[in-house]
């Protein structure tokens, strides 16, 4: 652990897992998605599709190994430092073994008002791991997340792609059930009250009719 | 006044004009119109300067310094140290001024309180995370962090540790044999990261993480795989890369610094050589724009432990056993002579190595010729066909380093530059990224650090593009001012005569379609690799050693001859070689008398590099022991051997050799040289015959860039960086 008090480290230390030798190739079905991505861009500036590439062999392979980010550079053409350079950069590229559903639970302010650190204390206790920790089925990887911007529904986490809103410790005490049973729980706000972020019922502004064009100009204008 | 300018007043013009002058031409001519000025005021101050300067150029115009520590004129703005904030009137926030544009009638305030608070603020900044560690540290006395928060910082620190948790700390990195790490200490500018990736070609180095986990390094552990790597440890503006093998050695302040020539290639980098009470510290690059700019080879600035392993310190003779054994100066000179008195001038030769300067290759032939002796070579091959060396156009890089940049096509032919003279690469890589360079290349693939059509590395195809069959001709004539860049490692080829005919040819075919504007515009250039050629030519030495062999002479002189072209049992057996020279080599195991000679940090003489351009270096140590000046030995011997040269003084030699090749006496200046058509028209008799060898430059692989001389050699330095590339190359992390 650095002494910043952080928990990744950014230079790269051969693992058992993560070393030169971990074969990585993109299956066929994703080398139809790297020749589609890189048609995004114009020729010559191919390079800036290395976030999305990166992405696509997180994807595949669930988290990001050294070999990949090299077949990224070699795909891009691009020297293998400046691929080092981005998949360090960004957060939601994970360097290291993660398990297969990511928890990423929100704990800035305003979830934080709302129970956050409940939220947290009940996946630690039902999980049996601590934040940066993995369980040991591999299952399970739990972060602390900043803002995700969902503060209209805190308290909420993310669990890979999916949004779980509005949650309570039972609520996450079901999700967590359902994942272990091999089901999807739903996605979104939890209380069965509403539908995304509208508010619980009636709208508490903007309520009168829209004051239309011309409001509030000068009248010899 | 510069010395240039006053050698360009004191001899007349038509003997020597600069090479500059064309390209000045070249500019007038182009009917631009020339755009108009801006006028901005710096502390009040007007000043007019050209649109698109940044507002720290035009504040150093006008005098005032601004500090920084990211940017730097040689390589992109990165903005990020805000070193370099100044107000500008009417602006809400002070600006960066290395990367903003001055716009007209702007007020650049560089003393204003603001402008104050900003650096302090920034220094502060800085300083939160830069640890206290001056005292143990290599950059202490010429720090810029040092220097500049003493200019421009504050007076007290506010740095309280609440939590005592420290400075941020950052592993060091092993990044190589010649770089040491020291990354507390490194304050992002990322000048090592923008020269990796901009003027070596070598992507090596990076930022990996954000925000205040950044950090600067190889994310793996790997070695920065480049022949410039040094270079960094002069950009680095605070103690973070540091040379390992200058470490903890010494204080800026107190070394001797001498304004020196470096010898490892042809180029002539400019360097200066540190010392400390007769020992060489270390070498770092002197500025000159026309050759080196501000970089030097890995090899020209970590050589020089070399210089302190394996010299010849004592006069030596080899006793009745058929050991060399140390003498006293009289013994070996008064044994010399003899065996010399006993022989006849035309059974004795004599051969000249790289690291010889002018005065020495001047007293040798001297020497030689008195003693009715003709048979004087150098080292390197030149081809006996044409007008040969007569003329100098025929062996110099004519075009100029400094050409290379005015260049939009350049055709590499046999020859690698990147480590035979690494810094040329590194200004062909430059006109390569700025300019739209287009690059060549007869001879194997490799990797050049810029990208280049690759016609081939046969004979076959310099014959094709020499007869305009080949399917590059015709980018080739369409080329304005195309540069043609022949290795001298050629020469040493079996069809050597076929190869140069073949690019003379083409260069002058190339020459008479080139524009009215460009008339002047020199394509054909030999890339030498040895230091003392060029000089030595001028003088009119042979290159041809194997006149040498023929001639089974009786007496060899070996002036610092190392490249084992003669061997022993090529000569007779009863032929006395005598070796003159710094270093126990190739040359002086064959000897049977050795006279110790002084290496270039050891002397003051006159280097001419591959344009021709004359260059001295100075003593800045003393030779060791008994070893003593080259011209100087020569003059002793012959005074034993009853002839006199007619010089007792370096301004004695030096006036002879302006009696033999008076360009090599005007210090930094190019003389013109320039019957490209007279040697075309002698060479058109040349019956062509190519060998099917491949056109291949003998070093292609960074290892063997390190050690190709007797100097570099003996360096431990340099064997470390050779393992270190072997490691490397066998190394998971390539």
């Amino acid at each position: 652990m650095l002494l910043g008090g952080h928990d990744k480290e950014y230079v790269h230390r051969d693992t058992p897992m993560n070393n030169p030798d971990v074969k990585f190739d993109f299956t066929p079905e994703n080398y139809k998605r790297v020749e589609a991505i890189k048609a995004i861009y114009p020729e010559g500036h191919q390079a800036a599709a290395v976030i999305p590439l990166l992405d696509l062999a997180q994807r595949q392979h669930g988290w990001l190994p050294l070999t990949a980010m090299h077949k990224v550079a070699e795909v891009l053409n691009m020297p293998k430092m400046r691929v080092y350079e981005v998949a360090t950069f960004y957060t939601m590229f994970n360097r290291d073994p993660i398990g297969k559903y990511h928890i990423q639970v929100c704990t800035t302010t305003p979830c934080w008002l709302c129970n956050s650190d409940g939220i947290l204390k009940c996946i630690e206790r039902k999980l049996g791991i601590h934040v940066g920790q993995t369980t040991k089925d591999g299952l399970f990887t739990l972060s602390e997340a900043e803002c995700l911007g969902a503060c209209v529904n805190a308290p909420m986490l993310s669990i890979n792609d999916d949004y779980y809103e509005d949650l309570t410790e039972q609520d996450m005490e079901q999700i967590l059930d359902e994942i272990k049973q091999g089901k999807k729980p739903k996605a979104g706000p939890r209380n069965g009250r509403r539908y995304a972020a509208e508010p619980f019922d009636k709208l508490s502004s903007l309520t009168e009719e829209p004051k239309g064009p011309g409001f509030g100009i000068r009248s010899d204008l | 006044m510069n010395r240039l300018q006053l050698n360009r007043l004191i001899t007349p013009l038509s003997r020597i004009k600069q090479h500059g002058y064309i390209f000045v031409a070249n500019q007038s001519t182009a009917a631009k119109k020339e755009p108009e000025k801006l006028e901005v005021f710096v502390d009040g101050k007007p000043i007019h300067v050209e649109p698109n300067t940044t507002v720290l150029q035009a504040c150093a115009e006008a005098g005032v310094e601004i500090p920084r520590y990211c940017y730097h004129e040689r390589l992109s703005i990165a903005g990020n140290c805000r070193m370099c904030l100044v107000e500008i009137e009417k602006t809400p926030k002070p600006v960066a001024s290395c990367a903003m544009p001055v716009m007209k009638g702007m007020r650049i305030l560089t003393d204003s309180p603001l402008t104050k608070k900003a650096r302090e603020g920034v220094m502060e900044f800085l300083l939160v995370n830069h640890p206290l560690d001056c005292p143990i540290c290599d950059q202490g006395g010429e720090c810029d962090l040092q220097d500049q928060s003493m200019m421009f910082g504050s007076d007290r620190s506010r740095f309280t540790d609440n939590q005592f948790s420290g400075k941020r700390s950052v592993e060091d990195k092993n990044i190589g044999p010649l770089v040491k790490t020291s990354m507390n200490r490194c304050i992002h500018c990322t000048r090592c990261i923008r020269f990796g990736s901009e003027v070596a070609g070598v992507s090596d180095l990076g930022t990996t993480g954000r925000g205040s986990d950044m950090v600067i390094g190889t994310y793996v552990e790997r070695l920065f795989m480049s022949e410039l790597s040094g270079n960094v440890i002069d950009l680095c503006p605070v103690g973070a890369l540091t040379s390992k093998p200058y470490a903890f050695t010494a204080r800026p302040w107190e070394t001797r610094k001498s304004e020196s020539i470096d010898v490892m290639d042809a180029l002539g980098s400019n360097i200066v050589v540190h010392t400390r009470s007769g020992d060489v510290l270390r070498v770092i690059p002197r500025i000159n724009e026309d050759v080196n700019e501000e970089w030097i080879s890995d090899k020209t600035r970590f050589a020089y432990d070399g210089l302190k392993r394996q010299r010849l310190t004592a006069p030596m003779l080899k006793n009745r056993d058929g050991y060399l054994t140390p003498c006293d100066w009289e013994d070996a000179l008064s044994v010399v002579a003899e065996k010399i008195g006993r022989s006849t001038g035309s059974k004795m030769a004599a051969l000249a190595g790289r690291f010889c300067d002018a005065e020495g290759l001047i007293a040798l032939k001297d020497f030689m010729n008195q003693l009715g002796c003709e048979t004087v070579c150098v080292e390197e091959l030149f081809p006996n066909v044409g007008a040969s060396t007569d003329l100098r156009s025929n062996y110099l890089f004519n075009g100029t380093i400094a050409g290379v940049e005015h260049a939009d096509l350049v055709l590499l032919v046999g020859t690698n530059p990147r480590y035979e003279a690494s810094v040329l690469n590194a200004r062909i890589r430059k006109a390569w990224t700025h300019n739209d360079l287009r690059v060549a290349v007869i001879g194997p693939k490799l990797d050049l650090t810029y990208t280049y059509d690759h016609l081939g590395d046969s004979t076959k195809v310099l014959a094709e593009l020499s007869s305009g069959k080949h399917a590059f001709s015709k980018i080739l004539s369409s080329a304005k001012r195309p540069l043609i860049i022949l290795g001298s490692a050629m020469f040493q080829r079996q069809d050597t005569e076929s190869v140069y005919a073949a690019t003379v040819s083409l260069a002058n075919k190339l020459r008479s379609s080139l524009a009215d504007e460009n008339k002047e515009w020199r394509i054909f250039n030999v890339l030498h690799r040895y230091a003392s050629q060029v000089a030595a030519l001028d003088l009119g030495y042979k290159p041809d050693v194997k006149s040498i062999i023929e001639l089974k002479p009786k007496i060899l002189y070996l002036f610092g001859a190392d490249e084992g072209l003669i061997k022993r049992q090529d000569l007779p057996n009863d032929c006395y070689i005598i070796y003159q020279g710094h270093h126990g080599d190739r040359g002086a195991l064959m000897a049977d008398a050795i006279l110790p000679g002084a290496a270039y940090t050891e002397k003051q003489g006159i280097y001419a590099n591959t344009e021709g351009r004359a260059q001295q270096t100075r003593l800045a140590v003393t030779p060791p022991g008994k070893a003593r000046e080259d011209w100087k030995i020569i003059r002793a011997l012959a005074e034993v051997c009853g002839l006199t040269l007619p010089y007792n003084d370096i301004d004695d030699v030096r006036s002879r050799i302006d009696q033999v090749a008076p360009n090599l006496t005007r210090i930094n200046t190019i003389e013109e040289a320039n019957y490209f058509k007279q040697n075309a028209d002698l060479l058109q008799n040349h019956k062509t015959s190519f060998t099917d060898s491949a056109l291949t430059p003998p070093i292609t692989e960074l290892k063997d860039f390190y050690m190709t001389d007797p100097i570099s050699r003996a360096s431990l330095t340099m064997a470390k960086c050779v393992k270190a590339v072997e490691e490397q190359l066998k190394s998971r992390h390539t």
